[in-house]
């Protein structure tokens, strides 16, 4: 379905500027076809939403809930919509160091998508990166990369997740590498298998026949042609990349207290939840929850585009 | 049959095998034990002592062959916290684990199938978007949040439930359980539901989805075609069809289920293994976090194991041999 995302300069037999139209063409159907899903389209615009408020969190947000020098003990766990001391109104209550939620939020929206994306990207490049060689180069290595990939997938995310950060340790960081060591078998056994296919192609052939070096087939005429499920599974991925790290975070393995994420502050909210404060936890829940199925809308419409026939 | 079965058998002990070089390999290599079995304040030739008899001195493949030894003989060595041996800990907490994760594929079941086969066969009724939009909830709402929201709508805003704790418990088997006695019932019910969130949406999508691949099957036209009741066509020719797939995924989410009832647990303060391995992890307890992973290595595998027997058993057109094309 793909062939025409080939460059223009190695398929020198067609006119030069077929390939480009046809592609601005694909293109244009796909964002119609996408957008005709109200679902999609509202999910889109509320993702847009996020990632803007998230990139411009320190501009917008009304506190720095992490400068100690601008928190006042004394607006301490007040309800959502009271004011404060000095009459700033807190929309969504403050937490027991008197810190405000909806600024915590921001905040938090932002450590939470940083660690998503980046263990999305980084699983999705080095998955990516394994399933190609496999189905290129095929025999002893690709057996041995699919052992791993099958021992991999035997376990759940979480373990694995849980088992790296019992390794090396509490802390985002080892989070973001728990995370990518967790995801990258599933892009590796995707990838390989929509390569396998298309390296029986004409146009890897005719790439053969040009002696075009192993690489460059590689990365510039089998990668394009196997990334749509790259994108769809990367998409779900940075889901369920932000809710694993929340859940660590939760758990006391992930962020610390200075460098907030959306879990740590539902887990923050944690012992005040039976005493019927229920805001500390509530609001950023609902933040997280807002992100995931905001990506997940997108992802789920992608998929459906780009591959009907999954679940 | 039994040439692969065996072959099968020889891969699963090389998984395991496998497995302990990687928790080997994490445990004693990424970190180091000395640093937190002894005090800081301990003398160099203290330090000495605990090197060498805890055998960390001699070579790598020495260690990891003790290593294998001790686990071979059940020893995991002796909780640091707790002062006992680290796999009796884990043991004396399976069953309340089993116990909540058995409650939740049992829920996601009996909830997940029917809602899924009524989508699959009405997939333009408005009730059947509905509960397809509910599951993509189901798969987006972070399970230890709504775990949160469980326990401040039904134990503080209404105070129907208990908000943590096994409650009380019957013994059977030699083992406690919970789901014997009313309050035990009544402390499980958050829990089991809270895990069961996930995989409901799960068996759902599975079963909607197997549904709508067997539907225009020539078989079923064929059904029809011979006059059959809708029933009979729904139960006998549609439903055991998709059984194949819906049963695979369930018996591997059953493990996923025990991996993440960690989350659950915790919420809940539900006496499992999950609950203990987060602790060990924050008090970095090794042998039990050792014993933790080197359990759960091989419930995986052996599930996998039984699974892949199921799954011969039930559709005779599967070989094993034919697995992993």
């Amino acid at each position: 379905m793909s062939q025409a995302a080939n460059k223009p300069q190695e398929t020198a037999l067609l006119p030069a500027s077929l390939p480009s139209t046809s592609r601005m063409v694909r293109t244009g159907k796909l964002a119609q076809k996408f957008v005709m899903s109200p679902g999609a389209a509202i999910g889109l615009g509320v993702l847009v939403l996020i990632i803007f408020l998230a990139v411009f969190s320190p501009l917008i947000s009304p506190q720095n809930p992490y400068d100690l020098s601008q928190l006042d003990i004394l607006d301490g766990r007040l309800a959502p919509g009271s004011s404060s001391f000095d009459g700033v109104p807190y929309y969504l209550g403050t937490d027991a160091q008197g810190r405000d939620i909806l600024s915590g939020i921001l905040y938090g929206l932002r450590t939470s998508l940083i660690v998503g994306v980046l263990s999305a990207f980084a699983a999705a490049t080095i998955g990516t990166s394994i399933g190609l060689i496999a189905a290129y180069v095929g025999g002893r290595v690709e057996t041995l990369l699919m052992r791993l990939v099958d021992l991999q997938l035997s376990f759940p995310t979480i373990l694995m997740a849980l088992m790296m950060l019992a390794f090396l340790g509490k802390g985002l960081t080892n989070v973001v590498i728990a995370l990518i060591i967790a995801e990258w078998a599933t892009y590796a056994r995707t990838v390989r298998s929509s390569a396998l296919v298309e390296r029986e192609k004409e146009y890897i052939e005719a790439a053969h026949c040009l002696r075009l070096p192993g690489y460059r087939i590689l990365f510039r005429h089998l990668l394009p042609n196997c990334l749509a499920p790259v994108i769809v599974i990367s998409t779900m991925q940075v889901a369920r990349a932000i809710g694993l790290e929340a859940t660590l975070s939760f758990l006391g393995l992930g962020a610390s207290v200075t460098e907030p994420s959306l879990g740590m502050l539902i887990s923050n909210g944690y012992q005040y939840l039976l005493s019927g404060l229920y805001w500390i936890s509530f609001f950023p829940g609902i933040a997280l929850l807002i992100t995931i199925v905001a990506i997940n809308l997108v992802g789920d419409r992608l998929r459906d585009i780009l591959n009907p026939r999954s679940i | 049959m039994l040439a692969s079965l065996l072959r099968r058998l020889i891969q699963a002990i090389m998984v395991i095998l496998a497995m302990t070089i990687i928790v080997f390999v994490g445990v004693s290599v990424i970190g180091n034990p000395v640093d937190i079995l002894i005090n800081p304040d301990a003398s160099q030739a203290e330090y000495a002592r605990v090197v060498a008899h805890l055998g960390l001195d001699r070579p790598l493949w020495q260690q990891y062959l003790m290593f294998l030894q001790g686990i071979f003989h059940g020893d995991f060595g002796t909780s640091f916290v707790y002062n006992k041996p680290a796999l009796s800990l884990i043991v004396e907490r399976l069953p309340a684990t089993l116990e909540l994760a058995m409650t939740a594929l049992l829920i996601a079941i009996v909830v997940g199938l029917p809602l899924g086969l009524y989508a699959g066969l009405h997939p333009e009724r408005l009730s059947s978007r509905l509960i397809m939009s509910g599951s993509i909830l189901g798969f987006s709402l972070p399970t230890f949040w709504v775990g949160l929201m469980f326990i401040l709508l039904f134990s503080v805003q209404l105070g129907w439930l208990p908000s943590g704790g096994r409650g009380e418990t019957a013994s059977l088997f030699g083992t406690n359980w919970s789901f014997l006695t009313a309050d035990g019932l009544h402390h499980l019910i958050l829990p089991a539901l809270n895990l069961a969130l996930f995989k409901t949406s799960l068996v759902l999508r599975l079963t909607r989805a197997g549904v709508q691949e067997v539907l225009p099957q020539d078989y079923i036209k064929f059904a029809r075609a011979k006059g059959l009741s809708e029933n009979r066509v729904i139960y006998t020719h549609v439903l055991k069809n998709l059984m194949i797939p819906v049963v695979t995924i369930t018996g591997l989410e059953f493990g996923s289920l025990i991996a993440f009832s960690v989350v659950t647990e915790s919420i809940f303060a539900w006496p499992g293994m999950g609950k203990l391995i987060i602790d060990s992890i924050n008090t970095l307890d090794r042998p039990v976090i050792v014993a933790y992973l080197m359990m759960m290595v091989m419930l995986f595998v052996a599930l996998n194991f039984i699974i892949d027997i199921c799954y011969t058993l039930l559709d005779p057109r599967v070989r094993l041999d034919t697995k992993g094309k």
